[in-house]
């Protein structure tokens, strides 16, 4: 179904965001990477799926879990592990860390730390456009816990009032930490519906796999460039690594024995390796070759980051204004009040 | 079954909210992840397993969520809202500033809003700009709001059974690098210290240094450092930062003569900033030196190991900052820096969170 190289290009997205977060959990123990980072492994096939669809042109907005929407933006891999390193070259300069990615020059315009707080930015975006009259999209990632911040619903309904060009993605994960649905949300009531319900066009799937996700985005996304207005999408996944950090915590109990378990049978990664086998013709060895390639190159990604210099400490003072970009505003914390 | 004379602060913390909540059944806690494994760092421990629906997880909804409190307040209840992080609780400030502080005002004195919220302040591990903020003084500058900032174990605990019995809105601010910290606190579930009342640490006639939070074990290092060198140094724990107990404050500066204020928000408009300039207005003619602050400097958090080496001040600054005002000369004390790394509260800190 899919046209050929966007295959190529979903398979190489989903080798990359596992193996970038693979390397990163592999490491962080090392305490070379001192910033809380929230881990995609498991919720690799949203942003694949999404990766030959979304332009360069389209922008994009996350949360404090990135790394794979960042990728499958096309974001610069080095830039990002060097921010997460703080290391010089990080795109922010080593003054984000892993919450706050960037890179403007593939259309992903950041990701922040407080959940719900690029909601209404990538509505902004998304009225940019419209004002401008590209036929770009807004993009908003965020999770079944975003969408309980008040800001969702005034940002969902602004877009639906102005038939802005918004995509809100919304990966259903099933909890918010350690925090399953139960005490967040009503039971049984979805939350496409519910946002249908606000009056834009909302769909769901399965967004461990990838090859359906593909095709339902495909139109989706083509509807919206003859200016549909907005859609809501949200696509069921898991986490399979602790909320915050590299390790497992199946132990603590706050998911049911044998949840994770499950969930890992449906790996977007895997399931997708065996769609293209027996539906696109691909051969065990192609995909070997392209695996290969991939991790050859994040091993070359990682070798140049944990190479990279420091940044400099007066870097930590500048550019609070626009005006001092470049320039350091002083480190001085004394004042005399004389 | 008796428990240890010495605590965590967390623990303390753990200990005001149980007896609290034994108290009276009007106190309800709730906040994210207040029953999850963590339980809010060890400070919600058993809450739920006791008392029941009193204790409850809630939506990611921090404005409404305080609204809710401030209904629930007002309709005779005595809600416990906490937060993991400050910054979590900024979606909430139209309910915090326009509701819960103003409503026994403007409301001609009809009904207090006895809400006590409970934010923890980030810091180090690359917390970062929106992980780590000290708003103290924001908060203590709306009227109606009280803000406290514990920095011992005992102070924990006998604070928030104040703010809990308060009939006010309460900002109680914990430092992340407190939780663990260990000091003897009283049992008793009839503990109180009372707010508005700060606490002369050390006693001392050449400075005065106000601290608070965190900030007192930096200080507390630098005075006894200094009281070797002979440098008689009087350090004042604010403990509520608003209303602030001036008369205390006032009558140590005017029998040491100079002042140095800690603060561990940014410079501009904080309170030590304030504290510098009500003591340079009414006590000029008693100044031996000029007043002094030391806070944080006009800037975010930057998140990188590197970037945040020499991003905070701490004992060495203090104690040089203090003896360049009594002394008149430049004096570094290297012996003051502290030991690994600079990100991390101590050893069992190992990140992420
Ligand atoms: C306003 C706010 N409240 C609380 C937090 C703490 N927090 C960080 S991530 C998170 C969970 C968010 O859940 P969800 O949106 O489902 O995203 P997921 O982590 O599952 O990807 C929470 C509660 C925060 N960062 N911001
Ligand atoms: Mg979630």
């Amino acid at each position: 179904m899919a046209e050929g190289s966007d295959t190529e290009k979903i398979m190489r997205a989903l080798y990359l965001i596992r193996g970038v977060e693979e390397g990163i959990a592999q490491r962080y123990p090392a305490g070379k990477m001192r910033c809380p980072v929230h881990f995609s492994i498991g919720q690799e096939g949203v942003s694949a799926a999404l990766a030959p669809l979304m332009r360069r042109d389209d922008l994009a907005v996350s949360s404090h879990r990135a790394h794979a929407h960042y990728m499958g933006k096309g974001g610069s891999v080095r830039a990002m592990l060097a921010e997460i390193y703080g290391r010089a070259g990080g795109c922010s300069g080593a003054r984000g860390g892993s919450m706050h990615l960037i890179d403007e020059s593939v259309g992903f315009k950041g990701s922040t730390a407080i959940v719900g707080n690029t909601i209404p930015i990538g509505v902004g975006l998304g009225l940019a456009l419209q004002q401008k009259g590209s036929d770009s999209l807004a993009i908003v990632f965020l999770g079944d816990g975003a969408i309980e911040e008040g800001v969702f619903y005034e940002s969902v309904n602004f877009a639906a009032v102005q038939r802005l060009p918004v995509l809100f993605i919304c990966e259903n994960n099933l909890y918010s930490v350690y925090s399953p649905l139960g005490p967040r949300q009503p039971a049984g009531r979805s939350i496409y519906k519910m946002v249908e319900a606000m009056g834009i066009k909302s769909v769901a799937g399965d967004g461990n796999d990838v090859a359906a996700t593909y095709k339902l985005m495909h139109a989706v996304i083509a509807e919206m460039r003859s200016g549909q207005g907005p859609v809501f999408a949200e696509f069921s996944t898991y986490r399979w690594l602790e909320h915050c950090g590299p390790a497992d915590d199946d132990h603590l109990g706050y998911r049911a024995q044998g949840e994770c378990a499950e969930w890992k049978k449906r790996a977007p990664v895997a399931r997708y390796e065996k769609y293209l086998r027996e539906n696109e013709g691909w051969s065990a060895a192609r995909l070997e070759a392209l695996r290969n390639e991939v991790l050859a190159d994040i091993a070359r990604d990682f070798a140049w980051v944990e190479a990279q210099p420091l940044p400099p400490r007066p870097d930590a003072y500048r550019e609070v204004y626009a005006e001092d970009a470049g320039k350091s505003v002083g480190q001085n914390t004394m004042e005399s009040a004389a | 079954m008796k428990r240890p004379v010495e605590i965590t602060f967390a623990q303390a913390i753990n200990e005001g909210l149980h007896q609290a909540m034994a108290a009276s059944d009007e106190v309800i806690c709730y906040g994210l992840g207040i029953d999850d494994p963590k339980r809010i760092f060890g400070t919600t421990v058993d809450l739920k397993e006791r008392f029941g629906k009193r204790v409850f997880d809630m939506p990611l909804s921090e404005n409404a969520m305080t609204g809710i409190g401030v209904g629930a307040a007002i309709g005779g209840l005595r809600p416990v809202m906490v937060h993991q992080r400050l910054d979590f609780f900024l979606l909430a400030m139209d309910q915090l500033v326009n509701s819960a502080a103003k409503w026994h005002y403007m409301f001609g004195g009809k009904r207090s809003v006895p809400l006590t919220i409970r934010l923890i302040i980030g810091r180090g591990w690359g917390q970062g700009p929106t992980h780590s903020q000290n708003l103290q003084a924001w908060f203590a500058h709306i009227p109606g709001l009280k803000v406290v900032m514990p920095s011992s174990p005992a102070d924990a605990k006998g604070l928030l059974r104040a703010s809990i019995d308060d009939n006010n809105p309460v900002v109680f601010l914990e430092h992340r690098w407190l939780h663990q910290q260990m000091g003897e606190v009283p049992e008793s579930p009839d503990f109180r210290v009372p707010l508005s009342e700060c606490r002369v640490m050390e006693k001392g006639v050449d400075v005065t240094i106000v601290a608070s939070s965190y900030l007192t074990i930096e200080a507390l290092h630098a005075v006894r450092r200094l009281r070797e060198e002979g440098v008689q140094a009087e350090l004042i724990d604010l403990r509520t930062i608003k209303p602030l107990d001036w008369p205390t404050l006032l009558t140590s500066v005017k029998k040491t003569g100079r002042l140095l204020a800690l603060d561990s928000g940014a410079a501009f408009g904080s309170v030590a900033g304030t504290i510098v300039a009500r003591v340079a207005s009414d006590l000029f003619s008693h100044l031996r030196a000029a007043p002094l602050y030391l806070t944080m400097p006009d800037v975010p958090e930057p998140t990188a190991y590197e970037l945040t080496r020499e991003f905070y001040f701490g004992a060495p600054e203090i104690a040089a900052a203090a003896w360049k005002m009594v002394k008149g000369e430049e004096r570094s004390f290297p012996e003051l820096e502290r030991e690994g790394h600079h990100d991390v509260p101590g050893q069992w800190f190992a990140g992420p969170f």
